[in-house]
Formats: C-alpha cells, sequence, structure tokens
C-alpha cells in the first residue's frame, strides 16, 4: 500500500517543546470550504431553477450526484484510511435504496394498477396472497428509514466479522466483497425473494404525503441529500481525526504492529467497515425517491467498482476528494451518455488506467502537490500552509 | 517463578518440524540472547510466545496464563512486547503519533474513538530516550532506517512490556549505533525480561548474558557465551560455519 | 361402446391389411390410395375411421405424411369440387392449397372455400395406430424402431396383434427386443394377462429401467393384487438405478461446467497464482478468443466452405496468439507499472475491460454473434441413462488438454523454470541475467493466451457477445481462491469442486440460487481457509 500522506498533524513551529499534543481540528480549510460548497449547492441550485436557469431534472441530477459523493466518502472512509478495498459497496447502497423503494411501494397503496391496497402491484402480478413478512414494517417511514441503515449494517457486521475475524484481506478481500454483490445481485433478480425481480420497485407516487413528481419535493429531497452528505462527512471526518482513527491509518500502513501493540484490528476494521456501509446505505435511501426506481442492476459488481474510481480519481484518504471525484465522473457520464454513448466506456476505462499510474494521489493530490511546489518556490516550508489550514 | 516457560513445545508445517520439542525458561528482568542457524526455529519459536502461531503441542506459559490460545493483541496486552528484524512504523504517522499509539491505554475501538488523554508528558520523556525529539512531527517515513529502529524501540518501551522480544535489532545500525544497542538492552534489562535473537557474535558479546543455541526447533546448548562456542556440537551446527 | 366397436373395427381392418399385402414397399399403386384420400370429403367421423384404416392397409409408406396432417387438423376439402388438400395457413386469412401426396402447390383461397376434416381424440389415437403399424414393418430398421417405440408409449391393447405379427416377422435383433418391449408394456395395461405373462413383462420393465417403464409398472400395480408387490419392487428398483442414473447426470454436468471453469480460470492461476497480478480483463481477453473463433468461421464460410468442420482448430492457434499478444500490450502498457500495488493493478485492469468491451462493441456490434458447431461437436449419445453432448464432451478433453499443456510449460520449459525463477525471487533471477521484463510479459502472456483458448470452447456452447467475459469473471476469480492462488492443481479441484457442487445443488434450489449457494459457501470457506484449499503453508506465506 503507497504511503496517502494527505491530511496530518499540523506542526507547531516549537512543536518539539509543546506540553500537549497537536490535535487536528474537526473542520480545517478545506473542510469548510467543502460544507459553503454544499450550502451554496443547496441554497443556489433551487434558486438558479426558480429563475429558471436551470431545467428542473437539473435539480433531481445534482440530487443524484449528491448521493453518490455520500457513496464516495463512505467508501473512501474504508478505503482511504484503513486500506480496505471494497469492491461491493454498490450493495449497501442498492439495500438502503431497496429499503426505501420498500416503504415507497407501500406508500402507493391502492394506486397501483391492480388497485390492491396492501400488495404492491408486482405481488399481485405473480399471484401472491399476503405480503410477505419481511416487508412488514415498511409501511412507516420511519421504520423503513431505520432499516436503511440497519440492514446494510448487518450485512457488513456479518461478512466482515467473518472476514476479519479469519483474516482475509488485500486482494481476497475484494474479490470476496465482489463476489457478495454479484450473489446479492442474482438473488434480486429473482422474482421468489418477493423484491420485485428484474423490474425492481418503481412507479412511486409520493413520500410522507409530499409529491413525488412535484418539484418542490423534487428540490427538497436535494436539499436533503446536501444535508446528509455534510452529516456524513463530519462523522467519517471524526472519526479520522480521533485516536481511532490514527490506529485505522496504522492498520493500513502496518497491520500486524497494530496487533503486537495490543490493537484488536478486527474490531476496527468491523467499525470502519459497519460504518461506511451505513451511510452507503444512508445514500441509497436518498437516491431511490430522485431516481424513481431500484433495480437489481444497482447490486451489479461494475457499479461497485465505479465507486472506486470516484474516490481514486478525487484522491483517496482525504473524504473530499472522493466526493469532488463521485461529482466528476458522474457529471462526466452524463455528457459523454448523451453526446456520445460510444465513448463513455472508452473514456471511464482510459480513466481508470490513467488515473493508477498517473495519479495515485488524484485530483486533490496533485492540488496539493501543486500547491506546495508554490509555497517552496517562495521559499517556505509547505507545511506551514497546512498549518494555516 | 519464570516469566516465560515453554516445555516441550512442538510445531510443524507441511511436516516440516520447524519446533521440536523445544523447552526454555525465561526469568523476569532476565536478558537472553538466542543464536542458532537459519531455519533453528528462532521467528517460529517468537511466533508462538507472541500468539501468532499455534503450537501442535507442550506448553507455553507467560506470566501463568497460557499463551497457548491467545493472539497477537492478547499477548501485547498481557505484556509481551515485538521488534521486528525489519523496522516496522506507521510511516504516514507523525513520531509523536507513533508512540501515541503505542502507550499502555483503553485498546478498545470506543476507548480510542472518544479518547481526550494526550500523554503529552511521557511521550517527551520518550522521544529523549530515542533521541528523536527534533523529528517530533515528521512523519516516521522520513526517519533514516537507524531512526526508524529507535522509534520502533521507543514504541516497545513505550508498551512498558514485561518480555521483550527483539529480532536481529542490531542489522543495518552502525557500530555506534549497535554499542548504544546493546547498551540499552542491558539497561532495560531488570525492568523487563529482554530475548534477543541474534547474528552477530560481537553484538552477543556485548550483551554479555546466558546464550540458548537452537537447532532444528530444540535446544542445542545454554549458558554463558564462552561455554557455549566452546561446545563441540555448537562449533559443528553454526560456528564452525 | 361406439368406440369399442370402432376399434374393433380399426383392428378388423388392421388385420385385413397385413394378409392383404404380404410384401412391404409394394404400393398399390397411387390411384387407389387417391381414392382412399378422395373419401375423406364431408365424412363422418366413422367415414374417416374407414379412410385412415384402408390408408394403412395400403402399407404405402407416402400416405404417412397425410396422416401426420390428419392428426394435426391440416386435410380440408374444397368446397367447390370436393377437392381433398393439404392446407398451409398465409397472411389475411388465406390458405394455400397443397396436394396431400405430393405437396405441389394448387391454390390459394379464403379460409371459408374450405372445411376441415375434423378429427377427435378417437381418431386421434387410430392415427397413432396406422402409423404405427404402417411403420412398423417398414424397410428402414430406424422406422421400425421408432414405431416400437411410439407403441410403448402409446401402451393401445388393440395394436397387440399387430405387434405380435410385426414382431414374427422380425429379424433385427434391436428391434425385436424393442418390440418385445412394448408388447410387455401392452400386456401390463391389462389386468387380464395371465400371471407368467405379467411377470415376465415386468422382468422386461425392470430390465429396461428407465421413467417409462416405471410408469408401466405403476399402472400395473395397483390393477393386479397378486403381482402388484413384484411390481413394487420393480418399481423401487428402477428408481434406484435412476437415482444413480441422475447422480451420474449430474456429476457429468457438474465435470462440464467444471471444464468451463477450468477454461476460464485457469489462465488466472497464471497470473493471478504465478504473478499476483489480478488481471480483471480476463474474461474479456476469453471474449476476444471467441470473436477470433467468430471472425474465423465467418471467413470459412465466405471463401472456404469445405473447411467449416475445420475452424476451430485454425482459430485455436490463432486465438491464443491474439489474447496472448493483447495481453502482453496490457502487461507491458499498464500492468507493469504497477507491481507491488494489487489493488491499483485490479482497477486499472478493469479499465482495460471496460476498453476492449467497448471496442468489440463498436467493432461487432452489441448483438449475439453466431458461431457455429462443426459437425463432430454436434449431436449427442446414450451412455446408459447418460445423455452426453459431443459438444461438452470435447470441451472436457480441451480443458484436460489445456491443463496438461499449461503443466508442461510450467515445469518442462525454459519459460517455465524462468517464471517460476522470477516468481521466487526476482532479483535473484535478475542477477542470474535473466530478462525479467521479458519474462513478465511472456508469462502474463501466456495467461490471457490460455484465455483466449477459452474463448474457441465457450463459443461452441455460449452466446458470443461483447459481454461474455463479464459472465465469467467472478467465477473464475472463486475458482482460484477457492482452489488456491499460485497452484495449477488447485484450479483443477477448484474448478471441478465448484461445477460438481453447483449441479447438484441446482435439482433442489434452482440454477440461480445454486450459484448464490456456491457463492455464499466460498466466502465462508475462505473463512477457514483464507489461501484456498492447496494453498502454500507456514512462514513462507507471511513474506
Amino acid at each position: 500500500m503507497s504511503a496517502v500522506k494527505g491530511e496530518r498533524a499540523v506542526p507547531a513551529p516549537q512543536a518539539g517543546h509543546a506540553a500537549t499534543l497537536n490535535r487536528r481540528r474537526l473542520l480545517n480549510t478545506r473542510g469548510w470550504t467543502f460544507l459553503l460548497v454544499l450550502a451554496a449547492v443547496a441554497v443556489g441550485v433551487p434558486w438558479l431553477n426558480a429563475t429558471g436557469a436551470l431545467p428542473d431534472y437539473a435539480v433531481s441530477l445534482v440530487g443524484k450526484y449528491l448521493c453518490f459523493a455520500l457513496l464516495a466518502i463512505a467508501l473512501d472512509l474504508l478505503w482511504g484510511y484503513c486500506g480496505i478495498l471494497s469492491l461491493g459497496h454498490a450493495a449497501f447502497f442498492a439495500l438502503g435504496g431497496y429499503a426505501m423503494g420498500m416503504h415507497l411501494m407501500r406508500e402507493i397503496g391502492d394506486r397501483g394498477v391492480y388497485a390492491n391496497p396492501d400488495l404492491p402491484d408486482f405481488m399481485v402480478f405473480l399471484n401472491w396472497q399476503e405480503l410477505p413478512w419481511f416487508w412488514s414494517g415498511f409501511d412507516m417511514f420511519w421504520f423503513a428509514a431505520l432499516m436503511a441503515l440497519f440492514v446494510p449494517g448487518l450485512l457488513a457486521f456479518v461478512f466482515g466479522w467473518f472476514a476479519f475475524r479469519s483474516r482475509v484481506t488485500g486482494v481476497y478481500l475484494s474479490i470476496i466483497t465482489q463476489a457478495m454483490t454479484y450473489a446479492l445481485m442474482l438473488a434480486f433478480f429473482r422474482n421468489e425473494m418477493g423484491f420485485g425481480g428484474n423490474n425492481g420497485l418503481t412507479d412511486f407516487k409520493d413520500v410522507l404525503g409530499f409529491d413525488l413528481a412535484s418539484q418542490e419535493t423534487r428540490t427538497g429531497l436535494m436539499v436533503l441529500s446536501a444535508i446528509a452528505v455534510a452529516i456524513g462527512f463530519l462523522i467519517c471526518r471524526a472519526v479520522v481525526i480521533s485516536k481511532a482513527g490514527k490506529v485505522i491509518v496504522g492498520i493500513r500502513d502496518a497491520e500486524s504492529r497494530m496487533r503486537f501493540l495490543g490493537y484488536r484490528v478486527e474490531g476496527y476494521k468491523l467499525f470502519v467497515f459497519v460504518l461506511s456501509a451505513m451511510l452507503a446505505g444512508l445514500a441509497g435511501a436518498l437516491y431511490t425517491p430522485q431516481v424513481g426506481i431500484i433495480n437489481p442492476g444497482e447490486f451489479s459488481p461494475a457499479n461497485s467498482i465505479e465507486v472506486v474510481i470516484w474516490v481514486a480519481l478525487g484522491g483517496r484518504g482525504t473524504l473530499v476528494g472522493a466526493a469532488i471525484g463521485a461529482v466528476i465522473v458522474a457529471a462526466a457520464k452524463t455528457v459523454l451518455t448523451g453526446l456520445f454513448p460510444e465513448a463513455w466506456l472508452f473514456v471511464l476505462g482510459g480513466m481508470f488506467v490513467f488515473v493508477t499510474i498517473f495519479m495515485p494521489r488524484g485530483v486533490l493530490g496533485v492540488w496539493d502537490a501543486m500547491v506546495d511546489g508554490m509555497w517552496q518556490t517562495r521559499g517556505m516550508d509547505p507545511r506551514e500552509r497546512r498549518l494555516a489550514s | 517463578m519464570n516469566l516465560l516457560v515453554l516445555d516441550g513445545v512442538t510445531r510443524s508445517f507441511d511436516g516440516f518440524k520447524a519446533i521440536n520439542g523445544l523447552t526454555l525458561t525465561v526469568d523476569p528482568g532476565e536478558l537472553r540472547a538466542i543464536i542458532g542457524p537459519n531455519g533453528a526455529g528462532k521467528t517460529t519459536m517468537m511466533d508462538i510466545v507472541t500468539g501468532k502461531t499455534r503450537p501442535d503441542g507442550g506448553i507455553v506459559r507467560f506470566d501463568g496464563h497460557d499463551m497457548s490460545k491467545t493472539d497477537e493483541a492478547g499477548s501485547a496486552r498481557l505484556g509481551i512486547g515485538r521488534k521486528f528484524q525489519k523496522p516496522t512504523v506507521f510511516e504516514t504517522h507523525t513520531v509523536e503519533d507513533n508512540l501515541l499509539l503505542s502507550l499502555r491505554d483503553n485498546r478498545s475501538v470506543f476507548g480510542t474513538l472518544f479518547s481526550k488523554t494526550d500523554h503529552a508528558a511521557r511521550i517527551a520523556e520518550l522521544l529523549a530516550l530515542i533521541r528523536l525529539e527534533d523529528r517530533r512531527l515528521d512523519l516516521a517515513a522520513d526517519l533514516s532506517h537507524g531512526q526508524k529502529q529507535w522509534l520502533e524501540i521507543g514504541m516497545l518501551l513505550a508498551q512498558d512490556p514485561k518480555l521483550l522480544l527483539v529480532d536481529e535489532p542490531a542489522a543495518g545500525m552502525t557500530d555506534e549505533e549497535t554499542a548504544r544497542t546493546a547498551a540499552l538492552l542491558r539497561d532495560l534489562a531488570g525492568d523487563h525480561a529482554v530475548i534477543v535473537v541474534e547474528h552477530d557474535m560481537e553484538f552477543v558479546r556485548a550483551l554479555d548474558c546466558k546464550v540458548t543455541v537452537l537447532h532444528q526447533g530444540s535446544v542445542l546448548a545454554e549458558g554463558p557465551l564462552d561455554t557455549v562456542s566452546a561446545n563441540e556440537q555448537v562449533i559443528e551446527v553454526y560456528l564452525g560455519r | 361402446m361406439l368406440r369399442v366397436i370402432r376399434s374393433v373395427i380399426t383392428c378388423v381392418g388392421l388385420l385385413q391389411m397385413f394378409m392383404l399385402v404380404p410384401a412391404y414397399g409394394q404400393t398399390s399403386g397411387e390411384t387407389s390410395v387417391r381414392d382412399e384420400i378422395s373419401q375423406l370429403a364431408e365424412a363422418d367421423f366413422d367415414g374417416i375411421a374407414d379412410v385412415i384404416t384402408s390408408l394403412a392397409a395400403t402399407g404405402d409408406p407416402t400416405v404417412a405424411p397425410v396422416l401426420h396432417a390428419l392428426r394435426a387438423g391440416d386435410i380440408y376439402w374444397r368446397k367447390s369440387d370436393q377437392l381433398v388438400v393439404r392446407a398451409e395457413k398465409i397472411p389475411k386469412r388465406m390458405l394455400r392449397l397443397l396436394d396431400p401426396l405430393t405437396g405441389a402447390v394448387i391454390d390459394e383461397v379464403k379460409k371459408r372455400k374450405v372445411s376441415k376434416v375434423k378429427v377427435n381424440n378417437t381418431l386421434r389415437r387410430t392415427i397413432d395406430t396406422a402409423l404405427g403399424n404402417l411403420t412398423l414393418r417398414s424397410p428402414d430398421r430406424i422406422v421400425r424402431l421408432d414405431a416400437a417405440a411410439q407403441l410403448f408409449k402409446n401402451r393401445d391393447p388393440d395394436t397387440l396383434p399387430i405387434l405380435d405379427a410385426a414382431l414374427a416377422a422380425e429379424t433385427d435383433d434391436d428391434v425385436a427386443a424393442a418390440m418385445r418391449e412394448a408388447r410387455a408394456a401392452i400386456l401390463l395395461q391389462d389386468a387380464e394377462t395371465s400371471p407368467s405373462d405379467a411377470r415376465t413383462a415386468i422382468e422386461m420393465m425392470i430390465e429396461r429401467g428407465d421413467s417409462d417403464a416405471r410408469n408401466v409398472l405403476a399402472g400395473y400395480a395397483p390393477k393386479n393384487a397378486a403381482l402388484s408387490l413384484a411390481a413394487e419392487e420393480g418399481i423401487a428398483t428402477i428408481d434406484r438405478s435412476l437415482r444413480l442414473w441422475s447422480y451420474a447426470q449430474n456429476v457429468w454436468q457438474g465435470l462440464s461446467l467444471g471444464s468451463v471453469l477450468l477454461l476460464a480460470a485457469i489462465g488466472l492461476a497464471i497470473t493471478f497464482g504465478v504473478m499476483g497480478v489480478i488481471n480483471m480483463a480476463h474474461g474479456e481477453l476469453v471474449m476476444i478468443g471467441a470473436y477470433t473463433t467468430f471472425v474465423v468461421q465467418e471467413f470459412i464460410r465466405t471463401s472456404a466452405p469445405y473447411l467449416f468442420d475445420m475452424s476451430l482448430f485454425i482459430a485455436a492457434p490463432l486465438a491464443f496468439l491474439t489474447a496472448g499478444l493483447v495481453g502482453i500490450c496490457i502487461e507491458r502498457g499498464v500492468v507493469r507499472f504497477l507491481y507491488g500495488r494489487p489493488l491499483e493493478t485490479l482497477l486499472a485492469t478493469w479499465g482495460v475491460s471496460l476498453i476492449l468491451q467497448q471496442a468489440v462493441r463498436s467493432i461487432f456490434g452489441p448483438n449475439n454473434r453466431e458461431v457455429g458447431n462443426p459437425s463432430f461437436m454436434s449431436g449427442a449419445f446414450e451412455l446408459g441413462g447418460l445423455t452426453i453432448t459431443w459438444n461438452r464432451l470435447w470441451i472436457i478433453l480441451f480443458a484436460l488438454a489445456v491443463f496438461v499443456f499449461l503443466l508442461f510449460v510450467m515445469r518442462r520449459t525454459m519459460l517455465g523454470l524462468q517464471m517460476r525463477a522470477v516468481t521466487q525471487n526476482r532479483a535473484m533471477a535478475a542477477n542470474m541475467g535473466i530478462r525479467t521484463g521479458w519474462v513478465d510479459a511472456m508469462t502474463f502472456g501466456l495467461g490471457a493466451g490460455i484465455a483466449g483458448l477459452a474463448g474457441v470452447a465457450l463459443s461452441q456452447i455460449d452466446n458470443v457477445s461483447p459481454n461474455l467475459g463479464q459472465s465469467y469473471i467472478v467465477d473464475s476469480f472463486m475458482v482460484v481462491v477457492f482452489g488456491g492462488a499460485g497452484n495449477l492443481w488447485g484450479a483443477l479441484a477448484g474448478a471441478f469442486t465448484l461445477g460438481i457442487a453447483n449441479k447438484f445443488l441446482e435439482p433442489f434450489s434452482g440454477a440461480v440460487l445454486a450459484k448464490v449457494l456456491v457463492l455464499i459457501f466460498i466466502i465462508l470457506f475462505i473463512q477457514k481457509r483464507p489461501r484456498g484449499l492447496f494453498a502454500l503453508k507456514g512462514r513462507a506465506v507471511e513474506a
């Protein structure tokens, strides 16, 4: 694992004689900038939309990008800081999305094609007589919202408990996480599973009484997503700057040393894995109502790997970079698949190759190196720049 | 009361007996050098003592605890510190963070998550001991090889272990550093038991302690260095070459 | 009552037929057949039955298609002149009228201009019997075998006399055996059959031992209290053997799936296992092999069709070279910058896989491409209760051959020696004058070439599309992880274990769930043995 410097302690000039240790602040300049940008998006996009400068669909599109940004931050916590490359994070995202989708299905009530007050259309179509047990409770929003966090968290806990306990690491772990999401995809494709099979869950009407088709609701969801990104970022940031965060980075860099220092590495990995999965689930839960559908395709291994390129492109181990990467790639996808559908996979593939070989530290890494270089040419210690942050 | 007891310990890998009926005791505060040719089972022995490898048979007791069922973290918590041959520090952490992570403290996930204590005084003390005061805020990756060795020793001291396992500490050090290391290890003995695995005879001589010679997974000879190096068998398998 | 009478009539008619027509192959003249056929116009069910009987009595093989058409409801008569015809549906509610015997086109008319010669189930049975008889004494033994099999299926007691007669005249042993089985099956339809005959018949059913025989016994058991025990025991015996055969079939299918997995995974065992490189583009190299086969076949189709049966032999070396070259390009262009960074390698090669997929999609289009089976790979044969298709058999043999080839390369060639040297100690190998870069490229190329060979085989059983590679990548990694990286034997054991496990689970859980269960099993298995079945053990692994 190559050393990712990223954030580090801010050296006080007379640090050698400091009576107390240097702690990193929850929000440095970069963190504040990020939160301000989020706030600007949450306020600015609806305003531009109201003035007619932005079309209606753009608001939902931004909302979707924000969900991706949260997913990327979640993966960055796991990969960038703990060194665990999950190729199955789309699974947690999709599970969160399904949990919310199930609630939205129940909200449809008797307004479906078959007008059955209890059963979603696809169950009527499949001649199901009653709601399966695992659908019960999803008529309540709070329950669905809880499940959107709990189910991905539980899956991560069970999977991680087995994997970390037996010390499956590195590439092996990546491959079995990929197998996990692949298995889930195959399972969710089956009609018998009771999640709508191929077609997934769709045709949603409203959420908490708000019409999903109305622009106000969509704007509201976008703003909620921005808030969720901010909260997700702050949680991850709090973990990263704590002593536990130092342990986690230590595990990434020298796992066996951590063990011989008396830390139970499995516990830390499990904590990060579960937290990351729950944030991914939250992102998925916000995603479903904004795109209006959730289907088994969301579990596909290719989706998970795409998340990884977001993080790699933005700069792993930076949290903010992950969010930037997600937005850049997702926006490029929107533009390119519209203009040159043939070219998109070439661009995405090329991006994987280029970033891993030429930009291992991502956009933010390049940015940091550039700024450091500028400070150095002015004869100043770049560490002092970080001191100011 | 012995601190560490190995009695008839065996361990094989794919039929090869890396450890074969190894019996060894170390007293509290004792300094002990272990030598032996490659493949004599030195590293496997340390793996077994620290819970990294489970023995197939025999008794391993440390400070009254059965070590055959514990893991690395468990052994560390019971008071065993281990220094690797290749210096292993947290390269992307600062020197002070390396020490902070090593100090005795709550090691649970939630304990560290909400940890507030910063042990500043103790860290300053350790930094002085390993002579890295001025590198306090540098990343460990930026240290020289010898400085990393010292940092790792500092981290072990921060653990304040009852038993220190040290694997070839002199490797890659300058003569001056080697001498300082030998002196340090002699100093440590008394407060901590120290087991040093070493190839360098000059270094072992400088340690001036009881020597155990391992061969094919069991003890070939034990005693002061002069006695051991006069032993016919030892000369044959090891020193003679 | 009416039915009984009619079957008696049919039976008598058929008997007459055999008496009247002493030798087969001798036609009674087309005119008489045409006369009989013309009787179908405006005939009632009894009349139709008479015609069927008479037609059968001619013993003329040309009437068989007419009877088939009649059974299928394709025989009509024209209202204007009562001409009996065969009709095909054509658009706009029109019918094309054909001569029932020669198939020559007569006319195209509106539906209402003709009337259908309707048949009911009784008549259909009569037709079946008649057809059975027509064919029971055909000069062609294959036709006779089929007829006997048909009688076995229908088990119509009315056909017994005809069958007896045919059996008496039969000279071919196989056909005679088939007829005796049919006879036994018919006898067991009747509760009145004498106990000794029934006992022999039961013995014959047990001897036959397939599910049809089991059905016959199951039908007989409740009819005759005295012999029901023997029949039940027979059923149990057959069940036991059927179960064994179905296990065998599962094993066979598992071997077949395993050979596919082995082909897909064995190249990975080289790149992942030996070099430690995660090549996510491996599936796309398989796809390239499959498309090479497609291109070769297209070329042969247009310029040298007589070579078609040789197409795979031409495609295999080409696929090996093409995929191998692409592999070498990947290694030199991407992978070599990332040695020692496995996770980055994984991501970069995934990017390569996306590019290759899209390239193939742009060149060949997104749809499935047709790759044909050469004649030696088409069809199937029976082995006891097993049905073995030739293409599956050849693929198993091919997979094993590739495996042996690879073992040979690794163990007995200079390249293999250098590969192992570089894997074990790169620096040392370089000092001894081995060009490690060249060895890396060749090793990767070898793994890629093997993937290309896998593509040739997979083109025979799977859709050749740009997504071909994606569908194998997870499975083949599972094989390598399960078998243990760095060990060819591990890949072999892993592939066949997973293949067979999958096929044994399928009957209980369905194909998709079986796959899910196997994946879960592997995930759990890795907990126990993180380094796979055939992992290296001991300290060396930790280094």
